[in-house]
């Protein structure tokens, strides 16, 4: 039986590991490769890397750290941020990286997902939604949670899925930072209208919030969470051992 | 000196790296003569059977492969490589592989519960069939990293492992000095490099 995923996600900005909260006041933690040794080495089952930076010496920087990471961390990796062509799918591979994450790039070019489906298989690409709540609707959220989109986030993923998105990360900005937990809501909504693995994020504030989460939404895949792994707040190991006793499959 | 047969199919830059962690000199080649030096070979490969059967082919390598195989040398097939070793395969058409292996590579699709995804992808727990050097460091149960739509079948006598999702999964298969993992031991943590370290010490 596959095993629920527990997923550290890193925003790289100038070579340093960032966490904000509601994505605003981003706060700098430490070095992403020393991190992505660590928690590959503390039960995380993946990795995901943002890259946050909007300069092109930023971006080498994050390929330079991508490749480091990625040569000494033999997990799979997923990469995202900055990913609005081909090239950037074929930049990101082949510094190591097993799966690119698409979310604005998608939104500004329709056509992204299909030709990198087609190209990479749709088990390589990942869309990656920021989702908030606006008149009752989830609605689509675009430069790193700033800008609405107007996009209905329900019919936004199914179509993304009938691209050849192979895996959805739906990361609501409603519970983003805030540490009450997952957004239980959205994620059964995700969850009942697509059939590729659904990644929870935003909202995890300890452990209870993982059991509740894949409790309540089993069809949910995986967990994602920086803050409470970077602060040491919860270890990985840890929480794998209450989702265990919680007879959720893990790999321990 | 181990050589991973390069025919222009996936990115080796992972399977090279967890080579090196553990201590073990790699090649990326696709010259004969290099792979008849190599004390062991490894076959990647990700994407679609034919068209890597196909490339496979167009190295001219295969009778190179075939005789080395035959020879004894220590030889590992990961994931399309290890699909590869079989009879034939059926996606996207009928295609012949390598038949080092008894057995043909079928799409999970329509043998799984309707239920479960396609692909089989994440962490899995590996069920010993029977003992294998390859697992010399791990234990049955131990979990690897899959991706993957089609699997090997009517190869019951060489699985040496399955893996559950609806159904068993043939998750490693191993015949004399010839292995295959559906799975990919470079991306799978510990228990990926303490197999990958099993295999390169067969022989030794």
């Amino acid at each position: 039986m596959i095993t629920k995923r527990i997923i550290p996600c890193l925003d790289v900005r100038n070579g340093t590991v960032v966490k904000g909260t509601n994505f605003e006041n981003l706060n700098e933690i430490s070095s992403p490769v020393q991190l992505a040794e660590y928690y590959s080495s503390h039960g995380a089952d993946e990795l995901v890397f943002y890259d946050i930076t909007a300069s092109s010496d930023g971006r080498k920087l994050f390929t330079d750290i991508l490749t480091e990471t990625a040569s000494k961390v033999f997990i799979p990796l997923t990469v995202g941020g900055g990913i609005n062509t081909l090239e950037d799918f074929d930049r990101v591979l082949k510094c190591g990286a097993d799966k690119v994450s698409v979310n604005s790039g998608a939104i500004r070019n329709p056509d992204l997902i299909p030709a990198a489906a087609e190209k990479y298989g749709d088990q390589c690409v990942v869309l990656s939604v920021d989702v908030k709540r606006v008149d009752g609707q989830f609605r689509v959220f675009a430069k790193g949670g700033r800008e609405d989109t107007g996009l209905d986030a329900l019919e936004w993923i199914k179509r993304g899925v009938n691209n050849g998105a192979g895996e959805i990360v739906v990361n609501s900005i409603d519970t983003d930072g805030v540490k009450k937990g997952f957004d239980i809501e959205m994620l059964k909504a995700v969850c009942e209208i697509v059939n590729v693995p659904v990644i929870a994020s935003g909202g995890a504030g300890g452990k209870q919030d993982f059991v509740d989460l894949f409790n309540i939404v089993p069809d949910v895949s995986a967990g994602l969470a920086a803050s409470i792994f970077h602060y040491g707040e919860v270890t990985i190991d840890d929480l794998k051992k209450t989702l265990n006793e919680n007879n959720i499959t893990v790999r321990l | 000196m181990l050589a991973i047969i390069d025919y222009g199919v996936g990115n080796l830059f992972s399977l090279q790296c967890s080579l090196k962690k553990i201590g073990v000199e790699a090649v990326v080649t696709n010259d004969p003569d290099t792979i008849k030096k190599a004390d062991r070979i490894i076959l990647p490969g990700v994407g679609a059977f034919g068209d890597a059967a196909k490339k496979l082919r167009a190295t001219g390598l295969v009778d190179t492969i075939k005789t080395e195989a035959e020879n004894g040398k220590p030889f590992l097939g990961i994931c399309l490589g290890m699909q590869l070793l079989f009879e034939k395969g059926y996606e996207y058409g009928e295609h012949e592989g390598l038949g080092f292996i008894k057995g043909n590579v079928v799409a999970l699709e329509g043998i799984i519960p309707e239920n479960l995804n396609i692909p089989h992808m994440g962490w899995n727990a590996l069920d010993f069939k029977c003992e294998s050097p390859i697992f010399k460091y791990i234990n049955d149960g131990d979990c690897v990293y899959f991706v993957h739509s089609y699997h090997a079948t009517d190869c019951d006598e060489s699985v040496i492992a399955t893996a559950e999702y609806g159904v068993q999964v043939t998750a490693a298969v191993g015949k004399g000095n010839i292995f295959g993992c559906q799975f990919h031991p470079e991306k799978s943590g510990d228990t990926g490099l303490k197999i990958l370290k099993a295999f390169c010490e067969i022989g030794e």
